[in-house]
């Protein structure tokens, strides 16, 4: 199958939809000529126009406004926020209009909003552009929260958020946009809620999601060598859980690893702990070890940065403590 | 812009009633505990509902705020609806789950309420979007208050909106007070009007009081609009007759100037007499009017009293899915 970016797969997602509902545009900051901060709109204002692919003046609030205000009255925007470090600008909209107006109307209105977004660290852009700001999502009823690892995922989750009638964060991680994967030529869509287990194994699940998923393959296969087989579970979806398969994973190796790049206060990681604990305790033959990053602002320096965020090496080290 | 039939004067008046009825209807029921929470009644500021509506048509779209009951009622929002949602009922435009400031109705493009001072304003960018995409010469109305006006998404709204020259019509009610601070107070500028010129916009200061103005300048911002100039920015001075929230005994305002609005900028007084001068309409003519209209509002009072609330088994199962 052929190979290709995980930009890429993201572009041939709004290429499609694109050309699949007129109802679909884009908004947001530098997605003009300039294609976007990290180019997934390349060549998109040639193909559509202004009128579809809307590049606004520096102003998240009003970015995601004008999603929400579209979205309310027969459109499906994609708004892009460049950096999910500036989503914090536009908290009112995506928290208290977004996430609530569907539930809070009686269901009269609806906003099937995508906001893509990308956070993450790792290219030494220091603490106002390396958040994993992730849990603030996942904690607001009203938001489906998407964080695809390759551009398999990246694609098929795409095409099925511009296609959801609810708010979607759509978040990214800017270090793998140039990585390469399969993606069919074909169309296709993946559901929200479906998780992919990216390696199977027996002894320890490790959850992972987003860029993650790749220190926890590499982590996987080095412990293969030594004897210890992984499973490598990825969510794909925070919101909504695929709870049922990752029990199902738990039961199977009875060992759990949960990863995140997100500092450990008040995250997904502790909060997929207790949500395991609840549901398979008895099925555990160790503690849930979580690893995530430490409770730091991004540092710029780049021994300090490494230090921030889990790798191959603190997963290793976590699955043999529960061996 | 055409002139107001007397028919359209009539209609307006009957708004402007209806409003203040089913204000005033709304602050018994709260003094009673009957509606509970929040509750921002609209009493003195009917007419810049009243006046800004005639001035649209259906499926043209408004935006509202936490003070909403008004623009809803304008927009031909239904009072049976919106009495039982204020009483947490079943049958309420939000089924009981929004309650005063969340009301909408997306058959007359009533994009909802708003709970947040200025969360909506960046909204109405977004229906300005779909207005000039559809080609329909559709326009958006969004109100919102002096306070509202000194929040950065008044800023990053407006100037979006301009570039992109959205047929938005921005209608700042400047009531004068943001809760208890005075907008002389709170705005840098003279007028809030004053701001549109920062926006490359049209700007108006007109009197909120007197619907025959706001309808007049909201016609010709709508105009201006729909030919795809772009938007403007209206400042309608209004007066808000009660305090912030019924309980609220606002003593940060003078006696004099609650007075003085009371009895000489009363939009529903000053239009029923304007009207009765004009021969328009006459005293017998105004009070079986207002009778009916006292009917109504209180048959939406029975409405709700009667509707069911909402069922806690289906919410149990509703919130699976959220």
């Amino acid at each position: 199958m052929r190979e290709i970016e995980y930009r890429e797969a993201l572009r041939e997602a709004v290429i499609e939809e694109m050309d699949r509902d007129p109802k679909v545009f884009l908004v947001g900051e530098d997605i003009g000529v300039y294609g976007g901060a990290f180019r997934v709109y390349k060549g998109l204002l040639d193909k559509y126009g202004p009128d579809r692919v809307v590049n606004t003046p520096i102003s998240e609030i009003a970015i995601i406004g004008a999603g929400i205000g579209a979205a309310l009255t027969g459109y499906r925007p994609i708004s892009e926020i460049m950096f999910i470090d500036f989503a914090t600008l536009a908290m009112d909209q995506i928290v208290n209009q977004a996430a609530k107006i569907r539930y809070m109307t009686g269901d009269s209105l609806n906003v099937p909003l995508v906001i893509r977004t990308q956070g993450g660290a790792g290219r030494g852009v220091a603490a106002q552009h390396s958040q994993s700001l992730e849990a603030w999502f996942y904690h607001v009823p009203g938001l489906k929260v998407v964080m695809p690892a390759t551009p398999y995922d990246a694609k098929g989750l795409l095409k099925t958020a511009v296609r959801e009638d609810n708010p979607v964060m759509f978040i990214e991680q800017k270090m793998i946009y140039l990585n390469k994967g399969e993606v069919p030529e074909e169309e296709y869509l993946i559901p929200f809620g479906k998780a992919d287990i990216k390696k199977e194994g027996s002894d320890v699940t490790i959850f992972a999601y987003s860029a993650m998923v790749f220190e926890a393959l590499k982590a996987a296969e080095q412990l293969e060598k030594e004897g210890i087989s992984c499973e490598v579970f990825d969510p794909r979806t925070l919101v909504p859980l695929d709870e049922e398969a990752l029990i199902e994973s738990v039961k199977k190796t009875s060992r759990l690893v949960v990863v995140s790049e997100a500092c450990q206060r008040g995250s997904i990681a502790s909060d997929i702990s207790a949500k395991v604990t609840d549901a398979a305790f008895e099925w555990l033959d160790a503690p849930i070890k979580v690893v995530a990053g430490l409770n730091t602002p991004i540092p710029y320096n780049s021994t300090l940065e490494k230090a921030s965020t889990p790798d191959k090496k603190d997963i290793i080290d976590a699955v043999k403590g529960l061996l | 812009m055409s002139k107001l039939k007397k028919q359209e004067k009539i209609s307006m008046l009957r708004t402007l009633l209806t409003i203040r009825k089913f204000e005033e209807k709304t602050i018994q029921l709260y003094q009673t505990a009957k509606i509970w929470g929040y509750l921002h009644p609209y009493l003195g500021q009917e007419a810049v509902a009243v006046g800004s509506c005639a001035a649209i048509e259906k499926d043209d779209y408004i935006v509202s705020t936490h003070r909403g009951h008004g623009h809803c009622i304008a927009k031909g929002g239904d009072l049976n609806k919106m009495m039982a949602e204020l009483l947490g009922k079943s049958t309420g435009y939000c089924k009981g789950r929004g309650g005063s400031m969340h009301i909408a109705d997306t058959e007359l493009g009533i994009l909802g309420a708003n709970g947040i001072v200025g969360g909506g304003i960046p909204i109405s960018v977004g229906a300005g979007f779909s207005c000039k995409f559809d080609k329909k010469g559709r326009v958006t109305i969004c109100y919102f208050g002096d306070g509202a006006s000194n929040n950065g998404v008044f800023h990053e709204s407006l100037n979006m909106a301009s570039i992109f020259k959205l047929p938005i019509i921005y209608i700042c009610e400047n009531n004068l007070y943001g809760i208890s601070m005075c907008s002389k107070d709170s705005v840098a500028c003279k007028n809030i009007g004053d701001r549109a010129s920062a926006y490359a916009m049209p700007g108006y200061v007109i009197d909120g009081s007197d619907p025959e103005e706001v309808y007049k300048t909201v016609s010709g911002a709508v105009e201006h609009a729909r030919k795809g100039n772009g938007p403007s920015l209206i400042e309608a001075q209004a007066y808000r007759f009660t305090g912030h929230h019924p309980n609220d005994p606002a003593e940060y305002r003078e006696k004099q100037e609650v007075e003085y609005h009371k009895t000489e900028k009363d939009p529903v007084h000053n239009y029923s007499k304007k009207l009765a001068d004009e021969k328009i309409i006459g005293s017998e003519e105004l009070e079986a009017m207002e009778k009916e209209i006292q009917k109504m509002v209180d048959s939406s009072v029975e409405f709700a009293e009667k509707s069911p609330e909402p069922e806690l088994d289906k919410f149990l199962e509703e919130v699976k899915n959220i």
